[in-house]
């Protein structure tokens, strides 16, 4: 059980060592996402370009232009809101192999309240073309996907969480783009989640399972390109689906199912959990779980509910 | 590749180039019944300089990893930029008729997937000199030699972004980078000089602020020329050149006229963009010293 920030820090140092074109941006933010390993093994592939998160992106890109991959240090909030525009143009529009790596994502960020809370991202980075959109779940599939992400030439936009969680794959785990993974089997409802919420997912499953409720979970660490055939066989059945997602309802992970199963003829509802249109506050992750319904908890009660009223 | 000052473009041959990149701006823009022409107009006697007087190019080769790079920050005067690209020869003239037209090479604003010889997408204001930093600082950690050019436009420098990249420019010692500031004194709107002048006098957004100043302040070196005197951009090329081993990047401060070398277009912010009619094309024309049979080609 590690923290996918160290993971990431340690991984780009491990790739840095073979791999040249591996360079680091940071926005004086090293010491939190860890780029600060980065810094101390590579002093000449690591930029700090200071408190400007547009600059950054900016210079990202050029420095792209000349064969290098750099990858973007700073908290997720600040990439894909204050700098989404030279992400846009720069990365996005001209496929760019940038790696936007957003440290912090989601609601639990150390107590920093709703002005560091990433809820949005996936919503708008998956409605950008040419972006591949990840959220690993654990450690090791961040791991996984650092290093796909460091050999593919184009630009990803990749959700990083601050605080480990318990461990969903085992060390090793190979990342494939687009890949749905069936974690659980079972036929009272398919719960379906993304990034490190999986991992609080599963737990939730322990749960209702000790109420007498069996569970299919589908984890999906890539938000686009996803494999939709997949997804969809995963989601068929007659068992009702629920997304869960460490971020607003809105977009996401609900979004992206919602869209693929009205597309289909399918047939089935979709209850979308997570923030629902609203922002959040400081507090503990505890609280902040509990509150907003991402708990195991929470989760197994409001499944629980749904199915009860069925 | 590098540029020889043997074969330097004589003064009068880059006042014909300037004056036909004029002329392929304005009936462009009325042939596609849309675009910018009082910015492409201001920057054309700094971009012919740049193309053919300064640039190690070879329109030949558009992807020479060695090649000088430029970036056309203030993306909205695109057209500008093709005109001067189709004169170098990095595409037929014949190609811009294709500007802002569905499946052209010639898009609204520049796209480096799309064009030979753009270095940079633009388009979004602000963002030129970043992309120009992160390529001269690439080129810095490569020990490659060439050189970085971004022009910018003065209603550009408006961008906060634009000044994060001049923090940082200095900070790298980008003495490989060099901004160009097209200073024509006009946006697309801007507002009035003073409060109870005339409302339609909208010239200079940077009244009051010593522009000089800011970028020494900032530790750059700061040239200031008068942008259509030939002699005055190639003296202050020649300065940036000098200036290759300062550890400091240089602003080139060119002021201009907005909608240069035609007279219904100069110093208005109303011909910021607009569409020629075949009687001020006529004018046009005439004024340039270009061939006009009638209608836009």
């Amino acid at each position: 059980m590690k923290a996918q920030r160290d993971v990431w820090g340690q991984t780009l140092v491990d790739l840095a060592r073979s791999d040249n074109r591996v360079v680091l941006v940071d926005g004086d933010l090293a010491t939190s996402t860890k780029a600060d390993l980065f810094a101390d093994a590579f002093p000449d592939r690591f930029f700090e370009i200071g408190i400007a998160e547009q600059n950054m992106v900016g210079v990202a890109f050029g420095l792209s232009t000349l064969g290098y991959r750099p990858w973007l240090s700073t908290f997720g909030v600040f990439l894909t809101h204050r700098a989404l525009d030279p992400i846009r143009m720069l990365v996005s529009q001209t496929g760019a192999p940038v790696k936007i790596a957003a440290s912090y994502a989601g609601l639990l960020n150390g107590s920093s309240g709703k002005t560091h809370q990433d809820i949005e991202d996936l919503a708008i980075m998956r409605a950008m073309p040419g972006m591949t959109v990840i959220a690993p779940a654990d450690a090791a599939e961040a791991e996984a996907a650092i290093r796909w992400a460091a050999g593919y030439d184009g630009p990803v936009y990749l959700r990083l969480a601050r605080d480990a969680v318990a461990d969903v794959f085992d060390p090793g785990h190979a990342f494939n783009p687009g890949a749905v993974h069936v974690l659980r089997e079972g036929s009272d409802a398919i719960l379906v989640s993304t990034g490190v919420q999986t991992s609080r997912v599963m737990d939730a499953a322990e749960l209702l399972t000790e109420q007498g409720l069996e569970v299919r979970v589908l984890h999906v660490p890539c938000l686009k390109p996803v494999d939709e055939a997949a997804l969809l066989s995963a989601l068929s059945g007659s068992a009702p689906i629920f997304t869960i997602e460490e971020h607003s309802i809105i977009g996401g992970l609900g979004g992206l199912v919602s869209e693929l199963v009205t597309s289909t003829t399918l047939g089935k509802t979709v209850t979308r959990l997570g923030l629902a249109d609203s922002w959040s506050e400081s507090a503990p992750n505890a609280y902040l779980l509990d509150k907003y319904g991402l708990s195991a908890q929470r989760v197994a009660e409001q499944v629980r509910h749904a199915l009860a009223d069925d | 590749m590098s540029n020889t000052n043997a074969t330097r473009t004589s003064t009068a041959e880059l006042q014909q180039l300037a004056a036909a990149g004029r002329w392929h701006v304005v009936e462009t823009v009325a042939k596609s019944k849309a675009g910018h022409i009082g910015g492409p107009l201001s920057a054309m006697d700094l971009l012919v300089s740049l193309y053919f007087n300064e640039l190690a190019i070879d329109p030949q080769q558009p992807q020479d990893p060695a090649r000088d790079r430029f970036i056309l920050s203030k993306g909205h005067c695109a057209i500008g930029l093709y005109a001067v690209l189709a004169l170098r020869g990095y595409f037929p003239l014949e190609e811009l008729a294709t500007f802002d037209q569905g499946g052209s090479r010639l898009q609204g604003h520049p796209d480096m997937k799309l064009t030979p010889g753009v270095d940079s997408s633009s388009g979004s204001l602000g963002q030129g000199l970043s992309a120009g930093a992160g390529i001269a600082m690439a080129a810095k950690q490569l020990g490659a030699g060439f050189h970085t050019w971004v022009m910018l436009g003065d209603g550009e420098l408006e961008e906060g972004m634009v000044w994060e990249a001049v923090h940082t420019a200095r900070r790298f010692k980008l003495d490989n980078l060099t901004a160009i500031i097209d200073l024509n004194g006009l946006q697309q709107y801007g507002w009035p000089v003073t409060e109870d002048g005339d409302r339609f006098d909208r010239s200079n957004p940077w009244a009051g602020v010593d522009l000089e100043g800011v970028f020494d302040g900032f530790g750059w070196n700061v040239v200031s020329i008068n942008g259509h005197e030939f002699n005055e951009i190639q003296a202050a090329f020649d300065q940036v050149r000098a200036a290759r081993c300062s550890g400091k990047p240089t602003v080139i401060l060119a002021k201009t006229t907005k909608g240069k070398g035609i007279s219904f277009a100069e110093g208005t912010y109303k011909w910021h963009n607009g569409v020629a009619t075949p009687e001020q094309l006529a004018i046009a024309a005439a004024e340039l010293g270009q061939a006009f049979e009638g209608e836009a080609k």
